[in-house]
């Protein structure tokens, strides 16, 4: 057993509202500068939709990830002979307008245009070259534009939906998306470090966050094909890739990473998990079938004596080991099982996880009897005077789960690589706990139901409230539990603590000490 | 005559050899940021592909074949004895050059055509790329007009080379030759002198380390073994941070 640990998010999908906030913060902190303008290291998708850049799931157009090839994986569009042998070009590299050219407008000629006929425009002008040009593409283009047939139905998640299910997810009644926000999912098998000829990109040991050293990157662009979310981006100005840092000067001083700490909707999470790194080839090279299965099994029980001592060998801190016993996205990962990570098949072992959204519940309208509803409801429940009510519940426990309007095999897709009961048993959760609060605090469900329906899922009374006090009431200490990171010993271990006795602290390397 | 001959073919090399070696060293340490060429796919893909590709392998041919006739003349001249074989080597280093010459002019026009691409452009590209059409015109025109130039480069320039090397210049057989293949020699001393000021230092960079390098990198602030044993000695001496 070799145990590491991994920063890890979890994003809570049914609480995304779509908002854009982390974008936005990510964007005024790290990528507001020339060459960086297209890049969005945290960008929030319209599912179904293209995304981006455009259609970034369909792996026989950018030949990303990893692939199977005789018991072992392999990169599918870089690697060490196709790499070195198109290097001089690289024929699966995006290009910038697979993405879309940064553009901005030109606002003072409102204001210094001479006096004219027609309207005064600001027209836009493009960000790289500067001359006016007609707008395609650009940051959320496809937003909230699920069902068009430019983008929902390009979605390369379709492809194994029946014609007839396509069409149906298209009808205007029946139509349903939901928000998909993605950064760096800091992998443990990242393909975009196999694929660093350079090898400029490494994994940090202490945390596990994926990161490209500037000064080593030679532009080879490798990890741009290579990354199979397309999370790593080609700064064209300065000729170096970058990406998703996890915010990790913030994390070291202890602050949450900007997208997560300006969600609006809470809905990341962000703790440690500890793994066993030993298994990380056989896991990347398992089966379809039992990938997932393999991956979760890799994170370890941090309370187990033996995980521990492991741990401690390894050097692994005490608070660290606390943090993840802690942890809320072990919770929602391993405890409840309630969190996929994002396209699994691309066998990179991706460490960010997502609960899958539950989407609107199947209601109907149902006339109410209001003076006898009324003795049926718990003292604390809300009450409305009015003769229709909005009947949740169903005669089959889970029987609006197959009828939901996001078909399950579109949602395994994404998370499960196509195994469709793993979405359902995770959406069964979800439900199970809202029929359980539903219970607590209205009151008007059938009891045996509600026991029968926690049961079923593996859940009892006590987890279903711990769910909903994380889901729902969670304050920011609870979604984020995070370790020092100790970097004084960072110091002692790679440098002479001497050099830095009596110097200055901020900036100087030379002791403030002055001889002349 | 004889001070440009000895500027030209005694002093220059040294100091292109100089210059090129301070200058990559010192590029490398301080300003290793810049250490590679900018990569202009990005923004555009399609015309590099048809300019990028000839050019690259072209000139890697050319570079190699250059080479071993410098290291091994005599077995180049060896195996110029049969007139098939002399053939077979003469055609396709023209090949090479000719793939070369294309591409270079396809990359030029790219670059002072595309819009996209002129903003990533400096003067020096520029330079480097009308300095390499330069290089591979006097080249052609060498191995056309003065046959056959792998047999005599034996007899004339690695003598002179190896001169050099051996810091004994002597310039008499290269001082003979015609003005274009002169220039041609001058060309190569100016590329190697220009190599840490411009982008062509990224062919030192070329990362054939990666072919026995492990696919998965992971870097500790600390050694991780001996970070919480309490056996680990005090020493003054850095520790080789992995």
């Amino acid at each position: 057993m070799d145990v590491r640990s991994q920063i890890s998010m979890v994003f809570h999908l049914d609480k995304c509202i779509g908002c854009h906030t982390c974008s936005i913060a990510c964007k005024n902190i790290w990528t507001d500068r020339k060459g960086a303008e297209y890049m969005w290291w945290n960008n929030v998708e319209t599912k179904p939709g293209t995304g981006y850049p455009t259609k970034w799931e369909n792996q026989d157009i950018y030949k990303g990830g990893w692939e199977k090839s005789m018991g072992k994986v392999r990169l599918r569009g870089a690697g060490k002979a196709k790499g070195l042998l198109n290097i001089f070009h690289n024929p699966h590299l995006p290009v910038i307008d697979d993405y879309y050219e940064p553009f901005t407008y030109k606002y003072l000629n409102l204001i210094e245009s001479p006096e004219e006929d027609t309207q005064v425009t600001a027209r836009p002008v493009s960000m790289i070259t500067g001359k006016p040009i007609d707008i395609k593409m650009g940051p959320n283009w496809d937003d909230d534009l699920s069902g068009t047939p430019d983008y929902a139905r390009n979605d390369p998640n379709f492809k194994n939906l029946s014609a007839g299910e396509q069409e149906a997810m298209f009808q205007l009644e029946r139509m349903s998306m939901f928000y998909l926000p993605r950064i760096c999912n800091h992998c443990l098998n990242p393909a975009c470090v196999g694929s660093c000829p350079s090898r400029a990109i490494y994994k940090r040991g202490e945390d596990g966050i994926v990161l490209i050293n500037q000064k080593v990157c030679r532009a080879w662009r490798m990890c741009v094909t290579a990354c199979p979310y397309k999370k790593s981006y080609y700064n064209w100005g300065t000729g170096k890739s970058e990406k998703c840092i996890l915010c990790y000067p913030r994390l070291e001083s202890g602050y949450a990473p900007a997208c997560m700490h300006s969600c609006v909707g809470r809905i990341r999470y962000l703790g440690v998990l500890l793994y066993d790194a030993s298994q990380i080839e056989n896991v990347a090279a398992s089966d379809d079938e039992d990938l997932i299965q393999k991956q979760m099994d890799m994170i370890l029980d941090p309370f187990d004596p033996k995980v521990i001592a492991s741990a401690k060998k390894n050097g692994i801190a005490d608070s660290t080991i606390k943090a993840a016993q802690q942890s809320p996205t072990y919770k929602f990962i391993k405890e409840w099982g309630m969190a996929l990570p994002l396209h699994p098949e691309y066998r990179t072992l991706p460490m960010l996880f997502y609960v899958p959204p539950l989407l609107p519940v199947m209601a109907t309208l149902a006339d109410n009897d209001v003076e006898s509803q009324k003795g049926t409801l718990n003292p604390i429940s809300k009450f409305w005077e009015r003769a229709t009510k909005y009947d949740t519940t169903n005669e089959h426990i889970f029987g609006t789960i197959d009828d939901a309007r996001m078909p399950l095999k579109y949602l395994a897709n994404l998370f499960s690589n196509g195994d469709e009961e793993l979405i359902k048993e995770t959406i069964k959760k979800l439900m199970a706990v809202r029929l359980h609060r539903r219970d607590v605090t209205v009151g008007d469900l059938n009891k045996e139901m509600v026991a029968e329906s926690l049961k079923e899922v593996g859940l009892n009374a006590e987890m279903a409230d711990a769910i909903y006090y994380l889901t729902s009431l969670a304050k920011f200490d609870d979604r984020f539990v995070i370790p020092p990171a100790h970097r004084e010993q960072a110091i002692e271990m790679s440098e002479f603590t001497g050099d830095r006795k009596g110097s200055a602290g901020f900036g100087f390397v030379e002791k403030p000490a002055r001889g002349l | 005559m004889d001070t440009l001959n000895n500027f030209f073919f005694i002093a220059l090399p040294y100091i292109a050899f100089l210059v090129f070696l301070i200058g990559t060293i010192s590029r490398y340490k301080s300003q290793k940021f810049k250490v590679s060429s900018l990569s202009s796919q990005f923004l555009e893909g399609k015309k590099l592909f048809w300019g990028s590709i000839p050019f690259h392998f072209g000139i890697l041919i050319l570079f190699f074949g250059h080479l071993v006739a410098f290291l091994i003349p005599k077995s180049i001249i060896l195996w110029n004895s049969e007139p098939l074989r002399l053939l077979f080597l003469e055609i396709s280093s023209f090949i090479a050059a000719i793939c070369v010459f294309i591409g270079l002019i396809l990359l030029y026009i790219r670059r002072i055509t595309d819009d996209r691409i002129k903003m990533v452009t400096t003067k020096m590209d520029i330079f480097v790329e009308l300095l390499l059409l330069f290089q591979i015109f006097t080249g052609m025109y060498t191995a056309v007009f003065m046959r056959w130039g792998s047999s005599w480069f034996a007899s004339v320039m690695s003598p002179y080379l190896k001169s050099i090397f051996t810091f004994s210049p002597d310039i008499t057989t290269v001082s003979a030759m015609p003005l274009l293949f002169k220039l041609h020699v001058i060309g190569a001393f100016v590329i190697i002198l220009m190599v840490p000021f411009t982008r062509l230092v990224h062919f030192l960079v070329y990362p054939l380390d990666y072919i026995w390098k492990p696919y998965q990198q992971v870097i500790w602030n600390w050694n991780k073994r001996k970070v919480r044993s309490p056996k680990t000695p005090w020493s003054i001496h850095r520790p080789k941070n992995n």
